[in-house]
């Protein structure tokens, strides 16, 4: 690599320190201070309302905290393309092919026009729907849309990859390929940040897990450990499948 | 009751044999109409959009007067485009007064409002299952108002005929700048509320049915390209 071509400075890692989110009085993300690493798969656990959402989202810059700060080793300066990417629950897809849509995404991230299709035709092949390139993309079945979705995510290449329970409408097949693709989004060098309320897909596809509850991160342990031993009372119920109350 | 039978077997003869009079009443009318809704779509849709996905301090007060202004009055509009186009008015010198033009003008400024309002409710009530997913790519406003127009667009096609409707139904605002010149400015509303006094029933009433046939076809087809989209695109 010459001198010209020097990598940029990597956008991780990642600095929470002392973050606030409040709704109101309501405090849905209270105090969290964390640093989250290049390489591992970081799962964020815990019952439903406990802020896991909305923490991904400050994470990623679409919501602002309350107080509190959220820094990345690099600065991204609005207007520069991103270098983090996020697949929702629900994917949101336009009214065009599911290959212009990947397009699109490279289009906003200033990729040059003709290097774009044949990204985008590569990233639908990774995740297998090559043949459904020039398909309707929001006719396409549930499973098929977030696939698509996480190939608009891989073919803009981030350094981080934020999914928040990319699988929560998704049939066991459609979750088993998606898990695949995030794993293979993994090993070529992607930052994954996954929240999840499904305890097989944290154990699946967790490196280290955050245990969040009523808003605070409780727990932060290596997947074994907190599988096998959870340290607060909140995640050893959680594990449970009792409501912790 | 004669008398309308009589005048409506009149008016379908003027209209299938084709007479040139009503013909060019009708061509002058889908010219002045059409041009006032692409006018009134170039300033009207991205206003919309942009005000449906911008937060800014007044963005109530905007939205509130764009609702209302939905309902301008056609003969008042016509009144103050007659004021800036009049000799003595501030454009005056540029001769548009009484000319297909100042017509032209009237409507777009009576239809805008309708387009921008009708359009920001549209693409307000979209944005919010966009907003995250642009906002993550990284789209900026400018962006994710040209990409909400586009993505709508089978939905915002009924609001550009609604604006069409309205202005090729007005008689108020034409009739005032355009004044009705035979031959020159005089259009199918126009023509009607003159003939309609004169007595001269058949072409009134031919000029009604072509009137009522045009918004019907265009409805129509716009019903059917945005049904077929719809299940094509999803």
């Amino acid at each position: 690599m010459t001198s010209a071509m020097r990598a940029p400075r990597s956008l991780l890692p990642l600095r929470l320190d002392d973050v606030v989110f409040a709704i109101g009085v309501r405090r849905v993300i209270d105090r969290v201070s964390l640093t989250l690493e290049a390489g591992r798969r970081t799962v964020i656990v815990g019952p439903n309302g406990a802020g896991k959402s909305v923490l991904l989202r400050l994470c990623h810059g679409l919501l602002q905290p309350t107080s509190g700060t959220i820094a990345w080793n690099a600065l991204e300066l609005p207007g520069e393309p991103r270098r983090q990417a996020m697949v929702f629950q629900l994917p949101v897809l336009l009214r065009r092919s599911a290959l212009a849509n990947i397009v699109y995404a490279l289009a906003v991230a200033r990729v040059r026009t003709e290097h774009r299709e044949a990204r985008a035709r590569e990233a639908l092949r990774k995740v297998g729907l090559d043949p459904l390139a020039t398909h309707p993309a929001r006719v396409l079945s549930g499973g098929e849309q977030q696939r698509v979705a996480l190939a608009r995510a891989w073919a803009l290449n981030p350094e981080v990859l934020f999914l928040d329970e990319p699988t929560a409408n998704l049939d066991p097949g459609a979750t088993h390929e998606i898990e695949r693709v995030i794993g293979a989004m993994h090993a070529a060098g992607t930052k994954i940040v996954l929240v999840t309320h499904n305890l097989g897909q944290a154990r699946r596809l967790g490196d280290e897990i955050l245990f969040m509850h009523q808003g605070r991160l409780l727990e932060r342990a290596s997947a074994d450990r907190f599988f096998k031993q959870p340290a607060s009372p909140e995640a050893a119920q959680f594990l449970e499948g009792e409501l912790p109350w | 009751m004669s008398d309308l039978s009589q005048a409506a077997a009149e008016a379908l003869r003027l209209i299938v044999g084709g007479d040139p009079k009503l013909l060019d009443i009708v061509l002058l009318s889908l010219r002045v109409s059409l041009t006032a809704v692409v006018f009134a779509c170039v300033v009207g849709l991205p206003l919309g959009a942009t005000v449906a996905v911008s937060r800014f301090p007044g963005r109530r007060t905007v939205v509130v007067v764009l609702n209302a202004f939905m309902g301008l009055p056609p003969v008042v509009v016509g009144l103050l485009v007659y004021l800036l186009l009049s000799r003595a008015g501030p454009l005056g010198a540029m001769g548009l007064l009484f000319t297909p033009t100042a017509m032209v003008i009237a409507q777009a400024i009576l239809i805008t409002p309708i387009i921008a309002a009708l359009s920001r409710q549209v693409v307000e009530d979209a944005w919010a299952e966009y907003r995250d997913q642009l906002r993550s790519l990284g789209e900026r406003r400018f962006g994710a108002v040209m990409t909400m127009l586009w993505d709508l667009r089978f939905s915002l096609v009924i609001i550009v005929l609604a604006g069409f409707g309205r202005a090729a139904a007005e008689v108020g605002a034409v009739m005032i700048v355009g004044g009705n010149i035979d031959g020159v400015t005089r259009v199918m509303t126009t023509a009607i509320a003159l003939e309609t006094s004169k007595g001269d029933l058949p072409l009134a009433l031919g000029l009604g049915i072509v009137l009522l046939t045009i918004v019907l076809a265009l409805n129509a087809a716009a019903d059917i390209v945005k049904d077929t989209a719809q299940r094509r695109y999803g």
